[in-house]
């Protein structure tokens, strides 16, 4: 009997000691190593590259990916469902008059013809982007191939 | 058993005496009451319920009401946010009911008496989980394209019109869409899917099929 009433005890002691610490901690202001940087000055917004739908890039080497000349922020592609493919996969081209990928997506790994789209090809925008007026971030001198 | 008896078992109220006794209190004319009192009374209890009709039926259109169900919470609103008609520059929202129930009155009801089947699959727990959600997803996509189909995108139209849209401020590709779609008569639908949720796999099949048995384009 008296051990439990000195256990009871102690747990009361405990808690009520937990109580009287807690504000202490609450009290002090949180304190990063670094000092208090993040959070205060967000980063400003990154500018945003409107599409340019009128025209096309032209190719600066001969198996560069063509640029897209429009939107395709809102379109899903993933496990389930590709929209690029709603409009350029044969034969739904046809009916969108839209440009059909290339024959090479056509072909899977092992070098066979399918007629759906090769899985490696799923993601267009793996390769493919929508074309917009963004200079380079690092100056460089790449000059596009002629073909002469 | 005698007479007394048999007196007593008749007067004990049952639902057909009860429904009598209504009766002949609302058939027998009045004759203390004016007539003004009558129709006044009549008026102000027809605005007292037509009123607490239209709100008990506004209360449960709303995009708070649609997401008390966790299915539309976890699975349809969580994909409807960051759509186009969540959040664009103008800062216009269209929620669940703008698209999901007509605004006329008559298909509002029907609408309205249909979705109480929702009730029924949402205490059944039919789609309770995202797996059993996304296996049933192009059954619920389906049967959203089928009836915008049928009623040549109704709902869309009540904010989209092709006599206001200013087709020269599309882009070129919009521009020659929206100008073909109007001429050959297809309606938003046949190439907006998937605007505002995620779409399910197995789509194009599903559209090709939807589209053989019902053909797009010339419908009026």
């Amino acid at each position: 009997m008296r051990g439990k009433i000195s256990v009871l005890l102690a747990v009361v002691g405990l808690c009520a000691g937990a109580m009287l610490t807690v504000p202490a901690f609450a009290g002090e202001p949180l304190r990063a190593l670094r000092g208090n940087v993040a959070g205060e000055d967000p980063d400003p917004v990154p500018p945003l590259f409107p599409v340019r739908e009128a025209g096309r890039y032209d190719r600066a080497f001969l198996d560069q990916p063509p640029m897209i000349p429009h939107r395709v922020d809102k379109y899903e592609i993933d496990l389930k469902v590709n929209q690029c493919l709603r409009c350029h996969d044969w034969p739904d081209n046809v009916r969108e008059k839209a440009p059909l990928i290339s024959v090479s997506h056509y072909y899977d790994r092992a070098g066979t013809k399918q007629d759906k789209v090769a899985g490696q090809r799923w993601f267009c925008t793996q390769c493919h982007a929508p074309q917009v007026d963004a200079k380079p971030l690092v100056t460089n001198r790449f000059q596009p191939a002629t073909g002469k | 058993m005698n007479q007394s008896d048999e007196m007593v078992e008749r007067r004990r109220p049952t639902l057909w005496g009860l429904a009598v006794g209504i009766w002949g209190f609302l058939a027998r004319p009045s004759a203390q009451l004016s007539l003004g009192l009558l129709l006044l009374t009549g008026f102000l209890a027809g605005i007292l319920f037509w009123g607490g009709f239209n709100w008990g039926l506004e209360m449960t259109n709303n995009e708070t009401f649609c997401r008390s169900c966790h299915e539309m919470d976890q699975n349809s609103y969580r994909e409807y946010r960051t759509s186009v008609h969540d959040q664009n520059h103008a800062g216009v929202r269209a929620t669940c009911p703008d698209c999901h129930v007509p605004h006329d009155w008559v298909h509002k009801m029907k609408r309205k008496i249909a979705a109480s089947s929702e009730v029924f699959h949402h205490l059944t727990g039919e789609i309770d989980t995202r797996e059993k959600f996304e296996a049933k997803r192009l059954d619920l996509a389906r049967s959203v394209w089928q009836t915008m189909k049928e009623t040549d995108s109704r709902e869309c139209r009540n904010c989209h019109s092709f006599d206001s849209m200013d087709l020269a401020r599309q882009t070129d590709r919009a521009r020659v869409a929206h100008t073909d779609a109007e001429t050959d008569g297809r309606t938003c639908i046949d190439c907006h899917k998937g605007i505002a949720h995620r779409l399910p796999a197995g789509m194009t099949e599903a559209e090709r099929e939807l589209n053989q048995s019902m053909p797009v384009g010339n419908r009026r």
